[in-house]
């Protein structure tokens, strides 16, 4: 096989896969970019430079930074709960306990039900009066609350249920790393009497950090795309109040048709997601997990 | 004594104590309860949707009251043909692709690598607008094809698959070659048969992440000839305010039901797939 032959293979392997990766990821990206200082606002006209308009009205726009913040808040909460609750899952069944098959079934059952459908069920939960929460709640004393339809709960609500379906996802990662841990890790521990926890701090933490990294990244990006129970349970309401980036987005491009702020909104999501990605090709050693 | 003694303290950090047991129960139980409370619903009279009694007796007809009420089957059967047509475009695709940067060095290999790595963050569901855009013009906007098509290529999948490929040992190649095999049938008898762990992993992370896909589908879908069950379900959820709790959580078993009876039945090979596609 002449080297030139085998350049023209591997382009021609490659060709089909990247019609579709250029044509529906590198494409739009720059094609967004494009639109949002292109399109005029609410459309009606023909395509013209308009500068930063787009990214003028943002900034004054109340609903975008209710749905940043919300954004930013549904980060904080989901990020660092669903990866401690995840670390601890996978500790738990990583060791000899009772019914560590049915843990780790249980723990992971979220993962493989559609988001669409488990918001349903949380619904439910939720409903004042009937809900099983509140008939909880009800029983010790504490007033039915509107979980849902109250402003200030909302938001929260739509979190927990976002950490309950990731949860169970990270835990499979961490699994699967403190499997690969060494026994004579522990082994050693065990000689020199160490604690549970401080095996866990000295040892196993540290060991753990390219996947916490790992996880970290993916926890990003799923606090920017986890949307679909909004749909279902708030429609962002009431007021805005779970209202995040990527159902405002939707609402705008599709319900209000305004291409150009959409656009708009689109960039910033983009830019969310450069940081995660720089921050996954800094932190991470690229020798050890790219080669 | 002393020999008990360190008995005790090998067990100590191996095995769970009766609190760290009882946490996990308890976390187990919290987790498992909503897909029971489901359960529970779906297969009683709706008087009996939020009051426990164990003498509340079992019906089906919240199953069938919801199959008759939203075309439910054609919904499956879009569902699973788009589950089906993305997953046997992104094999194919996709172990082209990763063949190609396991095994060959060509000019700018790095680059298109660094660039394929790029969807891994920017998923298509996030440029819905300008892909929408995209499918209008290609005229394939409301149809289970263009549903599928920014997914038929996957940088996860050409990761996974190149990282298998590298694996292989350089001899099983040459070997092949000395008997005259093409780069194609080297591809088709030796790569691909010894990543099959690989392409079972791969393929049940994707056909749960898009029977589960909803955002994408649900700006594309505008009629029931196109609409997958996850869209389809919360049309018929939120149609109209008179369907009952017993109604909706049937319906909503129905549309998690294949994957949670796979998962159920192949929960080993799950919980792997999942590590296997994890460790990078």
């Amino acid at each position: 096989m002449t080297p030139t032959s085998s350049h023209v293979q591997a382009y021609l392997l490659l060709l089909p896969a990247f019609v579709f990766l250029v044509g529906f990821t590198h494409y739009p990206a720059i094609g967004t970019l494009i639109d949002s200082v292109m399109l005029a606002l609410r459309g009606g006209r023909a395509p013209a430079f308009v500068g930063l308009d787009n990214y003028q009205a943002m900034i004054q726009d109340p609903v975008f930074w209710k749905s940043a913040t919300n954004n930013l808040w549904f980060a904080l909460a989901t990020i660092p709960a669903s990866m401690a609750i995840s670390i601890v899952m996978a500790l738990w069944v990583n060791e000899k306990i009772a019914g560590r098959q049915f843990l780790r079934m249980s723990y992971f059952l979220p993962t493989v039900m559609p988001m669409i459908a488990v918001a349903n069920i949380w619904i439910f939960f939720y409903t004042p009066d009937y809900g099983l929460i509140n008939q909880v709640l009800q029983l010790v004393g504490i007033k039915s609350q509107n979980f849902l339809g109250d402003p200030n709960l909302a938001l929260m609500s739509v979190t927990i249920v976002a950490i309950w379906k990731e949860a169970g996802f990270f835990m499979i990662f961490y699994l699967a790393a403190l499997q690969t841990l060494s026994p004579s890790f522990r082994e050693a521990a065990q000689i020199e009497g160490a604690s549970r926890w401080y095996f866990f701090w000295r040892i196993q933490w540290p060991l753990l950090m390219p996947t916490t990294i790992f996880v970290l990244v993916n926890a990003l990006i799923n606090s920017v795309r986890m949307v679909d129970h909004i749909f279902v349970m708030t429609n962002g309401g009431p007021n805005n109040a779970s209202s995040l980036l990527l159902f405002y987005l939707y609402e705008v491009g599709f319900k209000f048709w305004d291409r150009g702020y959409a656009s708009t909104l689109t960039v910033v999501l983009l830019a969310i997601l450069a940081i995660a990605g720089l921050m996954q090709f800094f932190l991470l050693d690229r020798k050890t997990h790219y080669r | 004594m002393n020999f008990s003694d360190s008995k005790d303290r090998s067990h100590r950090l191996n095995n769970a104590g009766w609190l760290t047991t009882l946490g996990a129960w308890v976390l187990a139980i919290a987790w498992v309860l909503p897909l029971f409370y489901a359960l529970w619903a779906a297969f009683h009279p709706a008087q009996y949707a939020t009051s426990f009694s164990l003498t509340a007796p079992l019906t089906l007809e919240n199953f069938s009251a919801a199959w008759q009420a939203a075309p439910f089957p054609r919904y499956f059967f879009n569902t699973i043909v788009l589950v089906l047509m993305i997953l046997v475009m992104q094999l194919v695709l996709c172990t082209l692709a990763a063949y190609a940067f396991a095994r060959y060095t060509f000019f700018g290999s790095s680059v298109l690598f660094s660039l394929m790595l790029v969807q891994l963050m920017v998923m298509p569901e996030i440029l819905i607008v300008r892909n929408y855009q995209t499918l209008s013009s290609l005229g394939f906007v409301d149809t289970l094809f263009g549903i599928g098509l920014p997914y038929f290529a996957s940088a996860f999948a050409i990761f996974l698959l190149r990282q298998t490929f590298k694996t292989i040992p350089k001899e099983l190649v040459e070997a092949a070659q000395m008997e005259g095999a093409s780069t194609l049938q080297i591809l088709r008898h030796v790569y691909i048969p010894l990543a099959k762990p690989t392409y079972l992993a791969f393929s049940l992370v994707s056909i749960s992440h898009h029977w589960n896909n909803f955002l994408w589908p649900l700006v594309v879908s505008n009629s029931q000839e196109s609409r997958p069950l996850t869209v389809g379900l919360q049309v018929f959820s939120s149609a109209d305010q008179g369907i009952d709790w017993s109604i909706i959580s049937a319906a909503t078993l129905l549309t998690a039901a294949p994957l949670l009876f796979g998962f159920l039945i192949f929960q080993r090979q799950f919980v792997q797939s999942f590590m296997r596609a994890g460790i990078k």
